[in-house]
């Protein structure tokens, strides 16, 4: 069984902050591997009239997905974990070349009291393959900032179309663990 | 290297986009990139130089964001399976003005002819139908090539696949533009859409 440890509280609002956020940017398409931390959003988005949630077999068919996306005339925003990002490495190289308006946004693991040892060499590097790869990083660490860094990525992403991934902090979203 | 009573793939692609009014093309990093051009550079080609395994993807997120469009996708059997997931992912959604071309030739052409796993052990037929795309076609004739460009047309029938066996000749290379922004920016342009 899994349950959460360290969350500021055990239903939290900040999903709706990224959710209304979204929507007010006109965010059409969805693709997402499904991930705890984004829970919430998933249920929102795909309770949405106006957004399509769609699953992915893989984080990098999301890259392409919104490059489709964005010669159709829609926007859109990937969401995934931080070792989803090690399997977009490649795809990434289409942001620059087709310029097209790019979001992710990504719960992490692989910090702030992670249990789990397998988790923390993707966690550990996926602030720098992102920058790497040409992708702005910004953070959220705390429920009272989401707001605010959500409108910032967007704004930069879809206006300026500067590639932007938002990181949720695992402090945010609240380390996992297991129980028996 | 060519067998017998295998498609040229020139005319596969020309038979696919003959008739294609409004059709968005994609190809795939490769030889059916080239194809798609050698057929005639069009505002609404979608010429992939790289992202190998995208192609199906992208047609997935263009198909989704114009519905009343017909979307083609036209790729090797390598660049396909690379991104069989996203089948899987196509089979889910079921866009159905989307339709997939795989042009088979069992090889790697591109980096020197080897073998793929289609040679011999892969089906992507079957692949893609039981990812849930129930329109999966084995095709060997240019009959079942123009049937299928018919089918594309059909905005109500998709999502759709066929995995096309073609020789595995070497042809020239028709080279369209690798500006990515600019093949993108045109199809927006030729849908109406302002830069921004």
């Amino acid at each position: 069984m899994h349950a959460r440890a360290d969350a500021a509280d055990t239903a939290p609002t900040w999903p709706d902050d990224i959710f209304a956020t979204l929507q007010r940017f006109d965010v059409r398409q969805v693709p997402y591997v499904p991930d705890a931390g984004h829970s919430k959003l998933i249920q929102r988005v795909l309770g949405s009239s106006t957004m399509r949630g769609i699953p992915l077999t893989t984080e990098e068919e999301g890259v392409a997905l919104l490059a489709g996306a964005w010669a159709g005339g829609q926007r859109g925003v990937l969401l995934m974990q931080s070792s989803g990002v090690g399997n977009c490495i490649n795809m990434l190289s289409l942001i620059p070349i087709l310029r097209f308006p790019f979001l992710t946004l990504v719960t992490m693991r692989g910090e702030w009291g992670e249990f789990n040892p397998w988790q923390v060499p993707m966690g550990s590097t996926t602030q720098g393959v992102l920058e790497l790869s040409g992708v702005k990083v910004l953070r959220a660490s705390n429920a009272a900032e989401v707001l605010a860094v959500l409108e910032a990525a967007a704004a930069q992403a879809y206006n300026a179309l500067t590639p932007t991934a938002v990181l949720l902090s695992q402090r945010l979203i609240g380390a996992k663990v297991f129980t028996k | 290297m060519s067998k017998a009573n295998l498609l040229d793939r020139r005319q596969v692609v020309s038979a696919l986009l003959a008739d294609r009014n409004d059709v968005v093309a994609i190809g795939g990093l490769g030889a059916s990139t080239n194809d798609i051009c050698a057929a005639g550079d069009h505002a609404r080609n979608f010429y992939l130089w790289g992202g190998m395994g995208g192609a199906a993807m992208i047609g997935l997120g263009l198909a989704l964001a114009q519905p009343k469009l017909p979307v083609l996708v036209i790729t090797g059997d390598g660049e396909m399976l690379m991104g069989m997931g996203s089948l899987a992912t196509i089979g889910l959604q079921k866009p159905s003005n989307l339709s997939i071309v795989v042009l088979d030739n069992e090889a790697y052409g591109e980096t020197g002819g080897q073998t793929s796993h289609t040679s011999a052990a892969a089906d992507l037929v079957g692949v893609a139908r039981s990812c849930g795309i129930r329109d999966s076609r084995a095709v060997t004739t240019m009959a079942e090539v123009e049937a299928f460009a018919k089918a594309v047309h059909d905005l109500s029938g998709g999502p759709r696949f066929a995995n096309v066996k073609i020789d595995s000749a070497n042809l020239e290379r028709i080279l369209p533009s690798r500006d990515g922004t600019y093949i993108v920016n045109r199809i927006r342009s030729d849908l109406g859409f302002q830069p921004i």
